[in-house]
């Protein structure tokens, strides 16, 4: 799963940070309940995550809590994977 | 009984989690007509207080116009108060059909459906003309009755980085295999006071078969050299397919918005957009308002030359005085501070000085964007701004800002 995390925090960083941002990013840091992720521009996350592994994440899964670290996406990535 | 001490108690714990957050809306009541000058009552019960309003999105001083109250009270009297009924039964009056295309005419737009409020036209219109298959394309930062109204509709939705046009040609290229594609952004944002740039966006909409939808209701009546919009100002009048606003800011302060645009989308709203088909007509009294309203700023430029004025004056001053502003042209002015105490603790003080204006914090802004958001009028006389400016400076320096950049304010206070 070390791809799955890489690939995720890649995708975070391209997609939520800004280059002028003064934010390091790793894979325990808080996403949504920090503010850098809302719950609105989540869905491209969603999206993205749907997507690149071919999976379909329902709505009861995709809560704030869950997206709040690249760490708890792994998870669901993983959880909907099998 | 079915509203038992149980469920009372769990309802009041909802209220004190809201409170222990620090996001708890204390009530505030004005005691006058809204206006440069009013007198508050704050906390509640205290005696009314005259303050200066620094906080009101009354852009051009239209909410206490004597020309607007008078069309106001014409309106009443020959049209009645209300109209009891949606507007497709029998609540569609000559007015409604006159102030309709009085807004087309200024916005420059094809047709124009009024709303209830800008909030329903916005809930309203994606589902009336998005559905599965679509994809609407939206900046992370629009307003929340976009979101809303993004979300009841069944198309899917992505989202781009705040006005940066690169991220957004990503998305356009990411789905090009949708049926269509609609961008959606505010014109002047809100909490920035930013101006979204409508002809790099509309450059990118033309190259990649999509529409787009401008919210412009913090820009209706002054942004661009005659008032009609963020469209306007960058010269792409003829290239918006929707224009979403509302008449309870600029174009009067009472209430109303509509969705005005290409003819074939604003005849889906009038048969789809149920905000639309399923609540009140406007008051024929702010139908009669907002007709005065478009006709005064479709005679003379006077009021948002005024504006205009005003923001410069209180611009300059706030940087000479140094406070760290957000750099713009727009009359809503973010006082950068970052620390959400400290914008509350300001925001006390300010008023302490006479001047009414309201700290804004997360979630209503970005973690550590926190800020006092002040917004100039017409309405405002010079000595009023002065005043303004003065009471900051003295504010400021108290807590030892003045001359301090984003690095200096958050090195003494934090985030």
């Amino acid at each position: 799963m070390d791809d799955v995390r890489e690939a995720v925090l890649e995708y975070v960083i391209d997609e939520y940070i800004d280059e002028d941002d003064d934010l390091e990013v790793d894979a325990d840091t808080a996403l949504i309940s920090s503010g850098i992720v809302d719950s609105f521009s989540m869905v491209s996350l969603k999206a993205f995550l749907e997507n690149k592994y071919d999976i379909r994440i329902p709505d009861e899964d995709a809560t704030p809590e869950a997206f709040d670290t690249v760490n708890s996406i792994v998870r669901i990535v993983e959880k909907h994977s099998s | 009984m079915a509203y038992s001490t149980a469920t009372r108690q769990a309802f009041a714990d909802d209220i004190a989690t809201i409170k222990e957050k620090g996001l708890f809306k204390e009530k505030r009541f004005i005691c006058s007509p809204q206006a440069a000058e009013i007198e508050v009552e704050y906390p509640e019960g205290a005696a009314c207080k005259k303050v200066l309003n620094f906080c009101a999105n009354n852009y051009l001083g239209f909410s206490s116009h004597p020309g607007v109250a008078e069309a106001a009270h014409a309106g009443l009297d020959s049209r009645g108060f209300g109209m009891s009924s949606v507007r497709f039964i029998c609540g569609t009056q000559d007015i409604h059909r006159e102030l309709q295309d009085n807004v087309s005419t200024f916005l420059g737009m094809e047709d124009t459906l009024l709303f209830p409020s800008c909030m329903d036209a916005n809930a309203g219109v994606f589902e009336a003309i998005m559905g599965k298959g679509d994809v609407i394309i939206a900046d992370r930062l629009i307003h929340a009755s976009l979101i809303d109204g993004i979300r009841l509709c069944s198309a899917e939705y992505d989202t781009f980085k705040h006005m940066d046009m690169k991220h957004l040609k990503k998305k356009l290229v990411l789905h090009q295999d949708k049926r269509r594609r609609l961008i959606v952004t505010d014109g002047v944002f809100s909490m920035d006071g930013d101006l979204c740039p409508l002809d790099e966006l509309c450059d990118l909409a033309d190259e990649f078969d999509t529409m787009v939808l401008v919210d412009d209701s913090h820009a209706s009546g002054f942004i661009g050299k005659t008032g009609r919009g963020v469209h306007e100002h960058f010269g792409v009048m003829d290239r918006i397919d929707l224009i979403t606003t509302t008449f309870g800011k600029a174009l009067g302060g009472a209430s109303g918005g509509c969705v005005s645009g290409r003819s074939e989308l604003v005849e889906l709203c009038r048969q789809k957009a149920r905000p639309y088909l399923f609540s009140n007509s406007l008051s024929p009294v702010i139908v009669s308002a907002t007709i005065k309203v478009i006709e005064l700023l479709s005679s003379t430029t006077e009021l948002r030359d005024r504006l205009e004025a005003n923001t410069k004056r209180f611009r300059d001053g706030m940087t000479e005085a140094g406070l760290n502003i957000r750099p713009g042209v727009t009359p809503i002015v973010p006082v950068m501070l970052y620390n959400a105490k400290l914008a509350n603790d300001m925001a006390r003080d300010m008023y302490a000085e006479g001047i009414y204006v309201i700290g804004f914090f997360f979630p209503v802004v970005p973690e550590g964007q926190a800020r006092i958001r002040v917004q100039l009028s017409a309405a405002h006389e010079d000595e009023h701004i002065d005043k303004c400016v003065a009471a900051f400076k003295k504010v400021g320096e108290k807590y030892g800002i003045l001359g301090l950049d984003k690095k200096g304010i958050i090195e003494k206070y934090g985030t």
